[in-house]
């Protein structure tokens, strides 16, 4: 057994046993900080082992343990992809840990949360590490699990007892659409082992089954359009850290199972695989990000702006596997690198903004954007970080967010070099959707920015609202620093991801950090390049330069406005743009078919007092097209065989006997 | 094997297929017992044949047990069953007795076709006594789903049993035959005719399972 793996195994071990002291001691005062501080120090030291075999490139290790089937074994290993994930995933723990330790404190229930956290940690570990499908399985059934158990922390909610339950619909789903793909890959022979899987390869048909058992299975925990309405009931229902590690961690978990059996157990694909992932992540990006801008609860907002991320991200795979079909190595290794990239960025600025939205609900105790506003001052470091989350996410230079979707467009541009016509076509349209869906994540982000913490309070406890403890600023300014150090060094970080593009794709991307002045050159420099330093430089450098003329300059002109009026237009701070009227002209453009909108204007007869009402009916389409006709027939199925309750002795002896003869009849007629 | 002893076998085995339909028109309780003990003493004659033709001494013992428990002790304990519950007038088949022929005869076609298929390359004896098993068997399980009362259920389970004690009779070195039929005999004899009648007799005064379902407070 290598000693790093054995290490790795430690920490899930070490999870585990710190969940099992939380149950026991979960009542105490101190439990809450003793328990984020153990966890805070395993994933640090999880992340410290990941990282270094991620840097250091020592090749794979595994390790086999006389658990779980006894002609298998439970079966870890650590190669490239394995070690990156952990590296996502641990830390995302850490730094939830530190934002823990503060904000846990708010908990009104900890007993609900404290021993179920550190068990979601080490399921996440476990599932990154697994090497044969039942190990696979058992650890992500207990992610899934324990985070479901977490979505019910504040199980007296009625919204949180329903999101809860969806969850757990869906996630079985999922592990079952999961089991079915491990069935078909482990073949008749029955190797459940993922270094057989890895040589066996399905045929044609065995192998498109298996794409499609994923993208339901991974797909549906990770968020994919029509599979993603249980994502924006179920994370924000947790506790704010644990929506974080929900959204900005477990949602690449299931890209990592995804990766590991598209990319690596599958063999070569066939070109079309990469048009359905495609067009699947095209769409998801477009719709999440459309149902975001018309949230008005910030971290259901949220929820829904990681499924267009989930979105962009399985566009960039899909491209990926499109030139891997088609042979084009070093294409391919830019798209998927692309792909991984944005995978740790989301990580990083999902969880700093679900802090964020943390940090704000128990300053206010508010999710609604609508009752919030103002908060820049009440809140000053809180709303900077945010702040620069919400530039992140929004692909704006310098920070990270515009790296990885800058690498992302420019595997697009690659595609007119694919010889389908198929893809030739398919893919500039997806690359105008990912284009649509940044836009709109702009637009998303300046209204959650804005509506929350500029403008004036609209409700009282706002105004009464006071800046968080010490730990939770500490987290997030950290993941804030991240953000920017991604950003203006990409390079770095696409130079430690070769080790897990080579042996998935067959070529890595050029060395970037051998470029001068830190820029990144992703094809070649008559191409294009990017510097994140120097675009950097320049954005401080000007809009310092501004805010010095501003308030050297303009400052000191004569203003006039009307006497007691503040400078404010209105008094009344429900005059203030809302996050639905911002959101208004985008539902008219896009509403018609991504909500079937409709607004209906109440006007009442001339001369009445009432007021005139507008009324906007909005509709999940997905949740009307695939969930209701599906729960439907459920219930329609079920009310029938409800009356096999109720029948005589004779009657159940008669369809015993029926379905004897049944049988007999068949085997009598078998050819 | 002579053609004597396979003629005789295969006489006994069709008599109990006979039998088994003459089950399948008896209206009155007692009729259907009367001939149900027919059908134990032909099924303990061609048991004793069996242990004859075979060789196999222990199956003498099945053959007593089907003699004497079945063919005297159990149908004289449901004749007095039967008078004590003051039920022997009742009329009881749910299904006409037409169709219920005609079903026993598509049942036994079915059992003939699919055994003479699956078995060809076995001992003809064998096979075609394990037709006739199992056209017993289904024929009991007809019984059991034609009939309302509760004593001709249990009949019904009775030649249906009698079926598995034939099927394991003719195939020559079946093992635990006797220990089997023993096991079965006294199932029948304490569970089903011993807890069964005298709880429905004690709660509600009649062996119609038709009252279980009011017990249960359900529409029929």
């Amino acid at each position: 057994m290598n000693s790093t793996v054995a290490l790795l195994l430690c920490g899930p071990a070490a999870l585990l046993a710190t969940a099992i002291l939380a149950a026991a001691a979960s009542r105490l005062a101190a439990a809450t900080r003793l328990v984020y501080g153990a966890t805070l120090a395993i994933s640090a030291v999880l992340l410290a082992t990941a990282a270094s075999h991620l840097a250091g490139n020592p090749g794979e290790a595994s390790a086999t343990l006389p658990l779980g089937l006894p002609w298998t074994g439970a079966r870890f290993r650590l190669d490239g992809l394995s070690a990156f994930f952990l590296v996502v995933v641990n830390l995302g723990g850490t730094i939830t840990s530190l934002y823990g330790l503060g904000y846990g404190q708010h908990e009104s229930q900890p007993h609900r949360v404290l021993p179920f956290y550190p068990a979601f940690l080490a399921g996440m570990n476990l599932v990154v590490l697994a090497n044969d499908a039942f190990s696979f399985l058992l650890s992500w059934e207990f992610m899934s699990l324990a985070s479901w158990a977490l979505v019910m922390a504040h199980h007296r909610d009625e919204a949180s007892r329903r999101a809860g339950y969806i969850y757990l619909v869906m996630a079985s789903f999922g592990t079952m659409a999961l089991l079915l793909a491990f069935g078909l890959l482990a073949g008749p022979a029955g190797t459940y082992a993922f270094d057989a899987m890895r040589t066996a390869h399905p045929d044609r048909f065995a192998a498109g089954a298996v794409l499609v058992l994923m993208l339901l299975g991974a797909g549906s925990k990770a968020g994919l359009v029509p599979l993603h309405a249980w994502l924006p009931l179920a994370h924000p229902a947790a506790p704010s850290h644990v929506s974080a590690l929900m959204s900005g961690i477990m949602t690449k978990v299931a890209i990592y199972g995804f990766i590991r059996v598209v990319f690596d157990l599958l063999g070569e694909p066939a070109w079309w695989s990469g048009v359905a992932v495609l067009l699947i992540g095209g769409v998801t990006a477009v719709l999440g990000i459309l149902h975001a801008l018309m949230e008005k609860d910030l971290k259901r907002l949220l929820a829904y702006s990681t499924i267009e991320n989930i979105g962009v991200i399985f566009a960039s795979l899909g491209l990926a596997l499109a030139f891997k079909a088609n042979g084009m190595a070093s294409a391919a290794a830019l798209a998927f690198t692309a792909a991984l990239f944005h995978v740790l960025n989301h990580s990083f600025f999902k969880s700093l903004l679900f802090f964020g939205a943390g940090a704000v609900l128990s300053a206010t105790g508010e999710r609604d954007m609508e009752k919030l506003g103002g908060l820049i001052h009440r809140l000053p470091v809180t709303s900077f970080v945010f702040l620069i989350g919400c530039v992140s996410i929004s692909a704006l230079p310098p920070f990270n967010g515009f790296a990885s979707e800058w690498l992302v467009f420019q595997a697009i541009l690659r595609s007119p070099e694919l010889p389908q016509w198929g893809l030739k076509v398919i893919v500039p349209a997806v690359g105008g959707m990912l284009a649509l869906s940044a836009a709109l994540a702009a637009a998303c982000f300046v209204k959650a920015f804005g509506i929350t913490f500029l403008g004036r309070a609209r409700s009282a406890a706002v105004e009464r609202a006071r800046e968080v403890d010490r730990w939770s600023l500490a987290a997030m300014v950290v993941l804030a620093a991240f953000c920017l150090l991604a950003g203006i060094l990409p390079g770095f970080v696409i130079d430690s991801l070769s080790t897990v593009t080579l042996p998935l794709v067959g070529e890595r991307m050029p060395v970037q950090m051998a470029q001068p002045w830190l820029s990144i050159v992703p094809i070649a420099e008559s191409r294009s390049s990017y510097n994140g330093l120097l675009v950097f430089v320049f954005i401080t450098i000007s809009a310092s330069l501004a805010a010095f003329f501003i308030h050297r300059f303009a400052s000191h002109a004569l203003r006039r406005g009307i006497a007691w009026g503040c400078g404010f237009p209105d008094a009344v701070p429900a005059a203030q743009y809302s996050a639905v009227s911002f959101a208004q002209p985008i539902r008219r453009v896009f509403g018609g078919f991504a909500f079937r909108s409709r607004e209906t204007v109440d006007m009442p007869a001339p001369g009445a007092l009432e007021p005139a009402r507008v009324k906007v009916e909005m509709h999940d389409v997905a949740w009307e097209i695939f969930y209701q006709p599906i729960t439907g027939a459920i219930d329609f199925a079920t009310e029938r065989l409800n009356h096999l309750q109720f029948l005589t002795i004779r009657r159940y002896l008669t369809l015993v006997f029926l379905y004897l003869v049944i049988l007999l009849l068949v085997l009598a007629l078998w050819p | 094997m002579n053609g004597l002893t396979f003629d005789i076998a295969h006489l006994l085995a069709g008599s109990l297929v006979l039998i088994s339909f003459m089950m399948l028109y008896q209206d009155r309780l007692f009729a259907l017992i009367n001939v149900f003990a027919l059908h134990a003493v032909v099924l303990a004659l061609s048991v004793a044949w069996q242990a004859y033709i075979q060789d196999a001494h222990h199956l003498y013992i099945t053959a007593a047990i089907a003699l004497v428990f079945k063919a005297i002790v159990i149908p004289v304990g449901l004749h007095r069953i039967i008078q004590r519950l003051g039920i022997h007038r009742d009329i009881e088949t749910a299904v006409g007795i037409g169709p219920t022929m005609l079903a026993g005869i598509g049942l036994v076609t079915l059992s003939m076709v699919l055994m003479l298929r699956v078995t060809p390359e076995a001992d003809p004896l064998a096979r075609e006594d394990l037709a006739f098993a199992l056209s017993i068997i289904l024929l009991g399980l007809l019984v059991m789903v034609t009939r309302r009362n509760a004593v001709s259920q249990v009949v019904g389970f009775m030649s249906l049993e009698n079926g598995l004690v034939l099927a394991a009779t003719g195939a020559k070195g079946m093992p635990l035959v006797v220990e089997i039929s023993v096991a079965f005999s006294i199932l029948i004899a304490f569970i089903v005719i011993g807890v069964f009648l005298f709880r429905i007799r004690e709660r509600f005064d009649s062996v119609d399972i038709g009252a279980l379902d009011d017990y249960r407070g359900e529409r029929r």
